[in-house]
């Protein structure tokens, strides 16, 4: 509860320190108008005519019903290869052996083309939710899965030593010794594992559904519609900087204090 | 009574004999130093005493109501701030919050801390620092007996001293027994009532000094005469390999 007070209150001085971001996004949205005056308004809509049509589109019903199956199945995908890959890597952390054995799963995991994935779900699923839930927790679980798995392979032995010479009780072991270095792992794993999820979900929903913001992207194409193309990765950029930017880098901040 | 007591102490790791029949007895309000050369089984014998390691041969049988450790580099939380740092002993041992706070302000102070230094993380401190909120944290649950592994050998002499003294000042005032390791001679000699000399392949007790006179009336000229006695002694010289070749 303090801690998220703490966060509240440095939120301001977070926003202000944000300047510098805003600078450089209004100097590439510069660069954008003119490769807009450069190649016309098909091949690239100006930035104008990019953010009209954002807002005809944000006040249409039927769009925010894409955006909310989209999200649905983004975040069904990533919660639950946060919970898995959590859970999974922890305990695999925790047994030589069995961090040993996941090591080359992972390998796997990580290097098989998400596409490929995307066409083996295909044909598992069929067309619809499962295909994309299914390649977002593909995707997004390695990411995790090895975080947990380095947070817990990389404990100290020697704090270890110290909690047991003053004989801490298992929840200070837990809370105190073990957690917030797992967690300085686990976190950035997290966020990295959010961002794939939402990458994936677009690609696995332009080629494998009717509905959600990916299969909007497909109709954009398929009509030549470049505003709204352009418009759709806006929404998918601005939405994952808002969450990256705005909400979890002021927790990271707090939680990674101590470190160098 | 409270005492420490080793008896035919033996440890190896895997076919490499670590420790050999180790034997001796620490009394309540005693220092007892082993010395000996890097690399001797030094620590080991202390993780064995404080029941960091399990004993394999032997008994290991200690009596003291409570102990604390103070390792050879600080140790500290690194996600935890100087005062948290130094309270965790206090809150494992039981405390309520408040009161272990106020109690690891106290010592803090003592050990030469400002209240400026209380809310840093342990990467914003120096060395020396980060070692006396170490000390703080062994002390402030004032151990009946306190293990110590080497802790003054990464320090200035100016810090080291003042450490020592803050120790003798518990000696003398029989607070507190101590079990402590070093390759340091003249910090042994400093401290202690009982000094063991360990030699290494395998760890074994060569011979035994004794001190008589109070820690606190030992001065520089007192350590200095015992050092160089002790270092024209056989035993020393063998096993610190001080033999000129």
């Amino acid at each position: 509860m303090k801690f998220a007070l703490k966060i509240l209150k440095d939120f301001p001085a977070y926003l202000w320190s944000g300047w510098g971001a805003v600078a450089s996004i209004l100097l590439f949205i510069a660069f954008w108008d003119a490769g807009n005056q450069v190649y016309g308004d098909l091949v690239l809509p100006s930035p104008l005519e990019t953010f009209k049509t954002l807002s005809v589109m944000l006040s249409d019903e039927s769009v925010i019903t894409e955006i909310k199956t989209t999200l649905y199945r983004a975040s069904i995908g990533f919660g639950l290869s946060l919970v898995l890959g959590t859970s999974l890597g922890l305990l695999a952390g925790f047994f030589a052996t069995a961090s040993m054995m996941s090591r080359p799963i992972v390998t796997i995991l990580v290097g098989m083309p998400p596409i490929a994935w995307i066409v083996l779900a295909m044909i598992w699923f069929g067309m619809g939710d499962e295909t994309v839930i299914f390649t977002v927790i593909v995707a997004s679980f390695p990411i995790v899965f090895v975080g947990a798995l380095q947070g817990t392979r990389t404990l100290d032995g020697e704090l270890k030593e110290m909690a047991k010479s003053f004989k801490f009780p298992w929840h200070m072991k837990f809370f105190d010794v073990y957690f917030p270095h797992i967690f300085s792992y686990v976190f950035p794993a997290w966020v990295s594992g959010l961002g794939m999820a939402w990458k994936i979900v677009i690609m696995a929903e332009l080629l494998a559904t009717s509905n959600g913001i990916g299969a909007s992207l497909a109709v954009a194409r398929s009509q030549l519609d470049t505003p709204t193309a352009l418009a759709i990765v806006v929404i998918m950029i601005g939405s994952l900087m808002f969450i990256e930017y705005i909400i979890l880098e002021p927790i990271k901040r707090e939680v990674e204090l101590w470190r160098d | 009574m409270e005492r420490l007591e080793v008896k035919n102490l033996n440890h190896s790791f895997g076919f490499t004999k670590i420790l050999q029949n180790i034997n001796f007895t620490l009394q309540k309000g005693e220092v007892l130093s082993i010395v000996g050369p890097s690399g001797g089984g030094k620590t080991t014998l202390l993780h064995l005493c404080a029941d960091l390691m399990d004993v394999q041969e032997g008994s290991v049988t200690n009596s003291f109501v409570s102990s604390s450790f103070a390792f050879q580099e600080a140790r500290l939380l690194p996600w935890k701030n100087v005062i948290d740092n130094i309270s965790m002993g206090l809150l494992a041992a039981g405390y309520r919050r408040r009161d272990a706070i106020e109690e690891s302000k106290k010592i803090a102070l003592r050990f030469g801390l400002e209240e400026r230094d209380f809310e840093k993380f342990p990467k914003d401190l120096s060395g020396g620092m980060k070692q006396r909120v170490s000390f703080a944290r062994a002390l402030v649950l004032k151990p009946s007996l306190l293990f110590l592994d080497e802790p003054f050998s990464a320090l200035d002499i100016g810090l080291k001293k003042e450490l020592q003294t803050i120790l003798i000042d518990m000696i003398s005032k029989k607070e507190i027994s101590i079990l402590f390791i070093t390759h340091d001679l003249m910090e042994a000699i400093r401290l202690s009532d009982e000094i063991l000399l360990l030699k290494a392949d395998p760890g074994h007790i060569v011979k035994k000094f004794s001190y008589t006179l109070p820690q606190h009336e030992r001065d520089d000229a007192f350590v200095y005469e015992q050092s160089a006695k002790i270092l024209q002694d056989e035993e020393i010289i063998d096993t610190f390999e001080l033999r000129m070749k």
